[in-house]
């Protein structure tokens, strides 16, 4: 499969129009992916740290405290758990728990159109796979994305670190599902740092932790997001 | 015949239909564009290998421009 390229060539001039008017915000690029992910980074390692270390200090002082410094263990494992559960379930893919199809009184005939349409943007594997999983797949420069209906996941060259984004459609109202992410994956082409300026980060790690919070039917998008992502390295 | 669609609650209206030899249904889609920008709408076209660009006026060549909303961060 190849995913097709976000952006036009040499990129869209007059860019993203959403983000034109987040004056106040840094413009995505390489270098902010690469900062805000460091960033994810000594988080985590911070977490692990400030819980880890005084578990081991306990432990070390009176073996008999190891039930509180398990307990002190699991409360970082909890947050870090929590972190990776809300970047990846934030992106709701078409189908998914929280999806548009599935909400009482959603129209099958306008779901069905929706899809007919995101189908037409996309070539055929893509479409297979977003059929599949729920997922829209697009090669972009600063990696592989996945829309979703509420946002997007990027799976950064060398398909090891994810960036979760929650971005979704201004006024969305009765939007059926494949029209949600059919808005996104037309951003996303037209302007892709625009796309990362505007959409809010909210997760940024290893792939493998994104993946096992994802719904069962959606992580081969991931799988084939991180095969692409691991050629671009 | 070039199409502009919208991205609505039925899945896709088409607003507007022109054929190059036919001046009047092509004047009537500027005309529907320039209404759907007006209200807020987005307009990008999609090429062939996927990459789309943003437009602020109808491209006449285009098969199909696509309106949308707005997206916002989440």
């Amino acid at each position: 499969m190849e995913a097709h390229p976000a952006t036009a060539p040499g990129g869209s001039a007059r860019g993203l129009t959403e983000a034109a008017v987040l004056t106040w915000r840094e413009r995505a690029s390489e270098r902010t992916l690469r900062r805000d992910g460091r960033r994810w980074t000594l988080w985590t390692l911070g977490v692990v740290v400030t819980f880890g270390a005084p578990a081991a200090v306990l432990v070390a002082i009176e073996p008999l405290a190891a039930p509180a410094a398990l307990f002190c263990g699991a409360h970082a494992v909890g947050i870090l758990h929590l972190q990776a559960r809300r970047g990846a379930r934030a992106v709701v893919p078409i189908g998914g728990p929280g999806s548009a199809a599935l909400r009482p009184g959603a129209d099958p005939d306008a779901e069905r159109v929706a899809l007919g349409l995101l189908g037409d943007l996309l070539g055929h594997s893509e479409r297979e796979l977003a059929s599949d999983t729920g997922f829209a797949i697009q090669r972009g420069r600063m990696g592989i994305w996945l829309s979703g209906e509420a946002g997007a996941l990027l799976v950064r060259p060398g398909g090891r670190r994810v960036d979760c984004w929650c971005v979704r459609v201004s006024e969305a109202g009765e939007l059926p599902a494949g029209d949600r992410v059919a808005h996104l994956l037309l951003a996303l082409r037209e302007d892709e740092a625009g796309f990362a300026t505007v959409a809010n980060s909210n997760f940024s790690g290893s792939l493998a932790r994104v993946r096992r919070r994802l719904p069962a039917r959606s992580r081969p998008a991931l799988d084939e997001a991180r095969r692409l992502a691991r050629a671009m390295r | 015949m070039s199409r502009l669609i919208r991205l609505d609650r039925t899945g896709h209206t088409e607003v507007a239909e022109w054929s190059a030899d036919d001046r009047a249904s092509q004047e009537a889609a500027i005309e529907a564009f320039r209404r759907e920008l007006e209200e807020g709408m987005l307009a990008s076209i999609t090429g062939t290998d996927g990459s789309g660009e943003v437009v602020r006026e109808l491209p006449l060549d285009a098969d199909l421009v696509i309106l949308r909303r707005p997206i916002q961060g989440g």
